[in-house]
């Protein structure tokens, strides 16, 4: 298993090295400049400096690696530097002075490092996306469960019918159609989300979980749709073995039977796929944050995009592709521990 | 000396079959049997068969220019509000209302679900030539598996949406030269969609060539002398066509639901090009005063969308041998 999940990590290494190639290069090929900006009365040769200031001036493959390297090089260090020299967690170890003022990856809109607006930007991001992915998940698993065991009854077909709609309806419609309800009708919840509100009483509080609520929704209801139909499937597989059977006819109580034998042997594939789609409701997250106008990293990616921001681009779309191919890893490696039966080796 | 057999020698009598035989059951007439049962699927495939109709032949019947400037008639409401409100600007020449500049909203949906149809139809086709052929390549010869399932992999690892959003804003100005501003973005979006999504498609198409090319009928065909190109295409591609079939449907609805997304995200078709999408979009911003340019394209992408994903269920049960009969 050690053996698995050290050569599937050493194996990740090319990957990402090749996305970020495709990504760079793809980017290699946008049209604007990002000097365009700047009044036609200064000199040619400044603007040169200014373009060399910038890490424009150079050949492609030179570029890349400079990035390369300021990504998995320089940024590492300001990371340990901040461990150790200010955060709460790992603050007592003593000081290291490891950033020596490299470049690193400049944003083209901001001039200031990429690496801290996105620091910035994650809190929000995770506490929607996290937040919404971990209710959807407490609410599909019992839908599910319940309606692979009474198959066919009024609840299945029902909870059938609504995981289909969550499935179909995109959430740049629920989006509008919830606020449309609950906050021009209904004027329950804010629809917009404040990201400079600070929680310091029971009061901000209470405010910081209504504006929430909404987006929270949105993204909750296509992990439901997701998750409870592979919960359901997959006691549907379960719960027809011989096995089950065998615990009833050994006299075990109903409650037990479902929740103990079946449960815990439908949970393993669900597992995987949970784990599986944390990347993509990441992704899905852009469109809402975009609705809901919660500055986190989807709305940075889209701000950069129009900015014609391309190492801010270059940077948020590699942390994706590192966040799929890490939650790929952490799937199979899942799979393999919960699963006596599979054997990487 | 024995006596010659005769050349047709007379049937028994109690084996003999009484009346006429049902005419033998061809596969696709069971698939069909099955199909009809699902009650969703069958909504779902006469819904899309509706909407498709609708948009091919709207403009035919509902003969008002969707990019028409009406600016007297700007703002009206759908019809349908006159029932509950009756001071709300109606006019029965405009049974969906105007926008804010006037142009007619029925016009502009028929108009819209052209585009979001042929967009989704187009992507899917793209999607699965391209699907399947990796697929077909993979599992059949096996210097190119390696290679192709690497690339296949590699393909899955990379984040969807935001290289959509890349390409779009990149590649949006040399292909609008080449093609024209709705021609343009038309090869774009359908394209991308169509490189993103053909992974699936591979991967299941791959596994089950990988157990069919072990079967004995291929070794039968091999046998006769028959070229690996008319194996794959006598033998191996219709029996792998239901798994085609059902990914084509999962493919339609998210090629829809992508193309209305990057139209939401203000990437898509040019402003004055409407699309589902777009449409809504562009309501999002009044949507207090006039919600109904909400709900129109949104329900009409959701139920499209939806009448897609039963289409699927209901082609999976019917396509799986196992079920079917039951």
């Amino acid at each position: 298993m050690l053996t698995f999940a050290v050569r599937r990590l050493v194996l990740a290494v090319p990957t990402l090295l090749f996305i970020s190639f495709v990504i760079f290069m793809l980017l290699q090929l946008a049209p604007g400049d990002p000097m365009a900006q700047v009044p036609l009365t200064v000199p040619a040769e400044v603007k040169e400096k200014m373009r060399q200031a910038l890490g424009v001036g150079e050949p492609a493959l030179v570029q890349y690696w400079k990035w390369l390297v300021q990504v998995f090089w320089i940024e590492p260090k300001v990371f340990i530097d901040y461990l150790t020299n200010s955060s709460t967690l790992l603050g007592w170890l003593p000081d290291t002075q490891l950033y020596q003022g490299e470049l690193r990856v400049i944003s083209w809109q901001t001039r200031s490092p990429v690496m801290d607006i996105v620091i910035q930007r994650i809190p929000q991001t995770l506490w929607v996306v996290g937040m919404a992915y971990v209710v959807g998940i407490l609410i599909a698993l019992p839908i599910g469960i319940y309606s692979a065991y009474r198959q066919y009854s009024v609840f299945d077909q029902s909870g059938t019918f609504i995981t289909m709609i969550g499935f179909s309806i995109p959430p740049f419609f629920t989006g509008p159609l919830l606020i449309v309800i609950f906050s021009v009708q209904l004027g329950w919840f804010p629809s917009i989300y404040d990201t400079t509100h600070v929680v310091n009483d029971w009061a901000s509080l209470k405010f910081q979980l209504q504006q929430m609520i909404l987006p929270v929704m949105v993204l909750a209801l296509q992990t439901t749709a997701q998750i409870s139909r592979y919960m359901r499937a997959s006691m549907l597989d379960n719960l027809n073995q011989d096995y089950v059977r065998t615990a009833r006819a050994k006299g075990l109580s109903e409650a037990v039977v479902v929740t103990v034998h079946v449960l815990r042997n439908s949970m393993i594939p669900v597992i995987t796929v949970i784990a599986l789609n944390v990347p993509s409701i990441f992704g899905g997250a852009i469109i809402t944050e975009n609705v809901f106008k919660v500055n986190g990293i989807g709305q940075l990616l889209i701000t950069a995009l129009f900015a014609n921001d391309l190492p801010m681009v270059m940077t948020l779309t590699f942390i994706f592709a590192v966040l799929i191919v890490l939650f790929n890893l952490i799937a199979d490696i899942l799979y393999g521990l919960l699963d006596p039966r599979i054997r990487y080796d | 000396m024995t006596e010659p057999v005769q050349a047709t020698p007379t049937p028994i009598e109690a084996l003999a079959d009484k009346g006429p035989l049902e005419p033998p059951r061809s596969q696709w007439k069971d698939v069909w049997d099955q199909f009809r049962k699902h009650k969703g699927a069958m909504f779902g495939g006469g819904f899309l068969l509706f909407i498709t109709l609708a948009v091919l032949l709207g403009p035919f019947i509902w003969q008002v220019d969707a990019q028409k400037l009406d600016i007297r008639n700007k703002d009206l409401r759908p019809i349908w509000t006159a029932l509950w409100d009756s001071g709300a600007k109606v006019a029965w020449h405009r049974p969906f209302g105007t926008d804010q500049l006037g142009r007619d909203q029925l016009a502009q949906i028929i108009q819209g679900g052209r585009t979001s149809m042929a967009v989704g139809w187009a992507a899917m086709v793209l999607s699965l030539i391209i699907g399947t052929s990796v697929g077909v390549m993979a599992g059949f010869v096996k210097k190119a598996d390696g290679l192709l399932m690497r690339l296949t992999d590699l393909f899955l690892s990379l984040p969807i949406l935001p290289l959509l959003l890349v390409a779009v804003t990149l590649f949006r100005q040399p292909l609008r030269e080449a093609f024209g501003p709705e021609g343009g973005m038309f090869v774009l979006i359908v394209g991308i969609i169509a490189i993103t999504s053909w992974m699936p498609t591979a991967r299941i198409v791959r596994g089950d060539i990988l157990a069919l090319k072990e079967r004995e009928f291929i070794l039968a065909a091999r046998s006769i002398g028959t070229t690996p190109f008319r194996i794959v295409q006598r033998h191996l591609l219709p029996n792998v066509l239901s798994p085609i079939m059902v990914s084509a449907t999962l493919g339609l609805a998210t090629a829809i639901i992508t193309e209305s997304a990057l139209s939401f995200l203000g990437v898509g078709f040019p402003s004055d090009f409407p699309t589902w999408g777009k449409m809504l979009a562009d309501a999002v911003q009044r949507m207090q005063q006039f919600p109904e340019r909400v709900y129109l394209p949104g329900i009409a992408i959701s139920l499209t969308v939806l009448s897609v994903n039963y289409l699927g269920d209901g082609l999976r049960d019917a396509l799986d041998p196992r079920i079917r009969g039951r």
